[in-house]
């Protein structure tokens, strides 16, 4: 369950672990492309979602995964002595790696001298995560950065932690951004809209049903929470990542521009993302499939005429890219 | 103030043509000279004066040159590209002259004609009387082990003592009124309470001398400029000629009216300062831009001066910068710092002697000349204070950003701290700045000499073997035993700070002696009389007559040294990964066959410039160590020793001379650069490389050398222009002193390294500097591609 009332994922049926740290897989320095200024993003592991076009595979689930680049391994077999559930085995002098069988613990990612395996997700304290977000506070100042909580998704991890996070930032001065897909119940949001200085705020699809086709689930809960966040007087980015062949379409381009207006939601910004393929590979390494059928990189004149609707629609910073 | 002028025009564009397409060659005339002066008076007149003569006489004699289009007038050698030599210095043998000629990098042209008079006249009478010959029989075997074995480099063994720039002066005095000073100073000279008068007499009297080898020169060039104007059929040229004619009636020996002759005014003094000796950095302006603004204002306000002569008479002076190669160097001298690239460093923008901001119209047009230009000499670079306006900060970054590494930027507050903290007075520090690479200075007042790098990874090496140098294969330290006997972190660093404090004391002897050398028998008068307090003293600039008097020793690899010492702490002491003993095997095979011990080392220990304080604290014992065993120690010309940490291209070498290091480095690879962290250490971006470099003390050194490196992508557009702008003032917020930029991505570089003709353009950051990426040896060409690219998430 991901969260009252909502059915598990089929890929993923644990779930966030209240009362328990969030795993983070990445701590991002000098980010500049999620949020104003210098920033520092955490990345925590989970989501509620499943694009079809994520570019991060390894955030989706909320446990801890094994990456495991088989280019650069060797099969010195290194791993298969230290794996306790014989998920790395050696077979006629080849490694065989079965992914069903790894608990990801991570003892052979301690003894690859191949760094073809690294342990996805990491459990991290708010004190270690303030301590590492306050280690660039010069560059926050200079810029006018700050940190940003992204995902996977923040606003469905432990609640107590995030609050805890949020308040502690806020309390040394340093700006908090939330990077979110909206999918998550309202109380998460109103707990901590109070520490939290703006939001970055995907919409991928107006049309319910192609959302469920392509993310997983309907966009109902994700559009109501922009609406209230928006009446509770949050300062928002909108964030929309183009998928050529899904969404570089005029009619869904005015259908957003519609739904905001009409809902009086003050969008600061609207970002434009062109999708791109570089995440494929990280599918390969987690052994997944990536399903790439129909979805294309949308060529930088249509990003420009995508880009015109909503300006014509009278939407003022709009920019392509983050 | 928005308006821009730039773009060479066409005289511009043809002199730059000519100074970067003629092929350096050597130049003999100077040499020639000079040895018929010695000949005639050595032994019947004093030191100095004898110096003095031979500038006067080569100013006298010398060919000249005033090339079709130029503005500005006066070369070093006979034309551009010549390299005059310094036999008195170091006198080339004859295999020395072909090697320059035949070698592939850093060339240099001679004719049979130059080596049959090197044979028959230079060579036979300087011989043995050159300084580098006097240097080296002084030196001890101890000296000579390390210099040998790559422990340090000497500066003073090839070139004088010099890494200094000119201050006001020359812009509100002329030759002829420091002759009357000095004339004074003699007139004071007390011989009944004062022993050293007669010392002092004749130190002034070749200064008189060399005031009137500068207004000869200054003379010859007016009366050729109105030679060829009377000839000239062109009538727009025969007006420049009359005026250059007529700006050499009144610079050097008057004191310059206008913007023109204040820059001419400035060349007549670089080529004294640079014909006399051959001094590293050669010689620089210091704020160019703070010392033109009165004469732009006037003229400009007269109406004799528009931006766009503005920008072309500075462009002009490029070209004469570009013009003279730096001198010809031999043996690991040429691989410390090979280079045509003479280090000549102009400053831009800082703050003015009240503390003002010092940014003025002058500045943006020495920004758009540097733009014009993209010359790797004169060097280029910014001065931010806080008081800087980020439009100047801006402008320099988008002209950072092309890639070429000009300019760089250097801290002006912290500049100012770390002069006040070696003891200058707050306008003299506010005067001050950076010239060579990075080097710290209080302009027109200070002689602050350069002696050396040495190598702190090396240091490492041998105690980790008793002292026992394996690539050169003698004992060059003490015996303080071998690695496993340290049983503790503890002890290896006793063993470690032991070792470091004696390799200081070797060097540092070898340069007190040869300071003493050039102090007795190599004066130069004529940059002691741009130097103030020199006259006031009756005191050559090299014996101690400048106002500061500073010496420094380069402290090279801080990135590789904590990384090495990290990597036994953590996984020997700490941890217990491995034994001392499999550490050194594994160094004891190049780390072949020790796989897991070399990936411990180098993907799994904590590592300077990652933000993490493990790593860090280790980079400030080592600094604080090597600082606190330098700083302080009396050099014989009345001053200190002071440290400061950039490499040039020496950490290139210094690696060459080493095995393996402990950090996982293999044998003869370069160490770390500058301050930066070892290449591929730092994996968290460049906030975190900023922060670990902040966490050492520049104010308290001389000058320190940072490098980052970014794609071309991370810093497009407005916002990249703004990322790179507040990654300076963050850098300098946290008081550090210079950080420069290579804006390109390696693809680019590996194809420059397989095309290089197709490539001749392409200039990058190397360390203080610029240069062609053609010129640089493959392994500083493999070491630049390999330096981290730091990318923006």
């Amino acid at each position: 369950m991901i969260f009252k009332g909502e059915a598990s994922l089929a890929d993923d049926k644990t779930g966030p672990e209240t009362g328990r740290s969030p795993l983070v897989f990445n701590i991002q320095k000098f980010s500049i492309h999620d949020g104003d200024g210098v920033r520092t993003t955490f990345f925590f592991k989970g989501c509620p979602l499943r694009c079809a076009w994520c570019h991060n595979p390894e955030s989706q689930r909320f446990g801890a995964e094994l990456v495991f680049y088989a280019n650069r391994c060797v099969s010195c077999g290194a791993c298969a002595a230290r794996c306790p559930e014989n998920a790395n085995r050696l077979e006629d002098g080849k490694l065989i790696f079965s992914r069903d069988l790894c608990r990801a613990h991570g003892a052979c990612a301690d003894v690859c001298l191949h760094d073809a395996r690294e342990l996805a997700g990491r459990r991290r304290t708010v004190d270690e995560l303030v301590k590492e977000a306050l280690k660039d506070r010069i560059f926050y100042e200079t810029s006018g950065g700050g940190v940003t909580l992204s995902g996977g998704e923040v606003m469905v991890q432990d609640m107590d932690f995030v609050e805890a996070l949020c308040r502690r930032l806020h309390g040394e001065g340093v700006s908090v951004y939330i990077d979110t897909c909206g999918y998550a119940p309202y109380e998460n949001f109103k707990r901590i809209l109070p520490w939290t200085d703006l939001f970055l705020y995907d919409i991928k699809l107006m049309d319910g049903e192609a959302h469920r086709k392509y993310c997983g689930r309907d966009n109902a809960l994700i559009l109501e929470n922009l609406i209230r966040l928006s009446r509770d007087g949050a300062r928002i980015h909108i964030r929309i990542p183009v998928i050529g062949g899904i969404n570089d379409t005029e009619a869904f381009m005015a259908q957003t521009a519609h739904f905001l207006t009409e809902n009086h939601i003050r969008a600061e910004r609207i970002s434009l993302l062109p999708y791109h393929d570089y995440g494929k590979s990280k599918y390969e390494n987690l052994q997944r499939s990536y399903a790439e059928d129909g979805m294309r990189v949308p060529s930088a004149e249509r990003m420009e005429e995508l880009k015109k609707v909503l300006e014509e629609k009278g939407f003022q910073g709009v920019q392509i890219g983050g | 103030m928005a308006q821009t002028v730039h773009g060479m025009n066409a005289r511009i564009q043809k002199l730059r043509k000519i100074s970067h397409e003629t092929q350096p060659h050597v130049d003999l005339e100077r040499a020639s000279i000079e040895t018929d002066v010695y000949q005639k008076y050595e032994g019947s007149v004093s030191i100095p004066v004898l110096r003095a003569l031979v500038l006067k006489e080569y100013f006298s004699r010398k060919t000249l040159y005033l090339g079709e289009g130029e503005l500005l007038v006066g070369e070093k050698g006979k034309d551009p590209q010549s390299s005059p030599t310094f036999p008195e210095l170091c006198c080339h043998t004859v295999e020395d002259m072909r090697i320059m000629n035949e070698r592939e990098l850093v060339s240099f042209s001679v004719t049979e004609e130059d080596i049959r008079l090197q044979e028959e006249k230079i060579i036979p009478y300087w011989k043995n009387r050159a300084v580098r010959e006097k240097i080296l029989s002084h030196m001890t075997d101890e000296w000579k082990s390390c210099y040998d074995a790559g422990m340090f480099t000497e500066f003073m063994e090839q070139r004088g003592p010099g890494h200094t720039a000119g201050g006001k002066n020359f812009y509100i005095k002329g030759y002829l009124d420091y002759k009357q000073e000095i004339e004074e100073a003699i007139a004071k000279l007390d011989y009944f309470n004062d022993p050293e008068a007669y010392d002092k007499c004749e130190e002034l009297k070749a200064m008189s001398i060399d005031c009137d080898a500068i207004c000869i020169l200054g003379q010859r060039y007016h009366d050729l400029a109105l030679e060829m104007a009377g000839k000239e059929t062109d009538p727009v040229r025969k007006q420049e000629l009359l005026q250059i004619a007529e700006n050499c009636a009144v610079v050097p020996a008057h004191k310059p009216e206008t913007y023109w002759q204040a820059l001419q005014m400035y060349w007549f003094t670089h080529l004294g300062v640079t014909s006399e000796l051959n001094p590293w950095d050669a010689f620089t302006p210091g704020r160019l831009d703070q010392h033109l603004t009165p004469f732009y204002e006037r003229d400009t306000a007269a109406g004799i001066l528009d931006d766009e002569r503005a920008l072309e008479l500075l462009e002009c002076l490029w070209v004469k910068f570009y013009n003279q190669p730096a001198p010809v160097k031999v043996g690991v001298t040429l691989k410390e710092s090979g280079t045509y690239v003479d280090f000549a460093n102009i400053n831009t923008g800082g703050v003015k002697e009240d503390g003002t901001d010092g940014v003025s119209r002058v500045s943006y047009l020495i920004l758009d000349c540097m733009e014009d230009m993209q010359q790797v000499q004169p060097n280029s670079n910014v001065q931010i204070s806080k008081k800087t306006p980020l439009k100047f900060v801006k402008r320099a970054c988008e002209i950072s950003r092309k890639g070429w590494g000009q300019p760089a930027f250097y801290n002006t507050d912290e500049v100012i701290q770390e002069l006040l903290n070696a003891g200058k007075s707050l306008a003299d520090a506010r005067d001050g700045g950076c010239s060579g690479c990075v080097e710290t200075g209080a302009w027109g007042s200070e002689a602050y000499i350069l002696t050396g790098y040495l190598n702190i990874p090396k240091v490492l090496q041998i105690t980790l073997y008793n002292g026992f140098d394996k690539i050169s294969g003698r004992q060059i330290g003490l015996k303080l035993g071998n690695a496993e006997d340290f049983k503790s972190y503890e002890e290896l660093w006793q063993a470690f700070k032991k070792q470091l404090e004696y390799i200081i004391d070797v060097k540092m002897r070898g340069n007190l002696v040869i300071e003493k050398i050039y102090a007795e028998e190599m004066p130069a008068p004529f940059l002691s009389i741009c130097t103030n307090d020199c006259i006031a003293k009756g005191k050559d600039y090299n014996a101690g007559g400048a106002r500061y008097n500073t010496s420094y020793i380069q402290g090279v690899g801080i990135g590789t040294i904590t990384d090495s010492l990290a990597a036994l702490k953590y996984n020997v002491y700490d941890n217990h990964k491995f034994t001392m003993t499999e550490m050194v095997q594994a160094l004891d095979a190049n780390f072949e066959g020790f796989e897991a011990i070399h990936n411990l080392v180098s993907s799994r220990t904590p590592k300077y410039g990652n933000d993490d304080d493990y790593a860090d604290d280790i980079m400030k014992d080592v600094f604080a160590l090597y600082r606190d065993s330098i700083t302080g120690r009396k050099n014989i010309r009345g001053g200190e020793f002071r440290v400061d940490m950039l490499p040039t291209t020496c950490h290139v070498y210094f690696g060459e001379v080493m095995m393996a290091s402990p950090n996982g480095r293999l044998a003869h690879k370069p160490v770390s650069e500058g301050i930066s962290p070892e290449k591929g250490a730092d994996v968290n971006g460049p906030t975190a490389v900023i922060k670990s470099c902040s966490k050492m003390d520049h104010c308290s050194t001389g000058g320190t050398l940072l490098n980052q490196k970014f794609t071309p992508k991370a810093v497009a557009g407005e916002k990249g222009l703004e990322n790179m702008a507040n990654l300076v003032r963050s850098y300098f917020a946290l008081d550090g002193h210079h950080i420069q930029f290579n804006v390109i991505d390696r693809e680019t570089l590996r194809e420059a390294q397989r095309h290089p003709e197709e490539y001749r353009d392409l200039i990058v950051r190397v360390a203080g500097y610029s240069d062609y990426f053609r010129n640089l040896s493959r392994a500083l060409q493999d070491e630049i591609i390999e330096r981290t690219e730091q990318s923006f998430g």
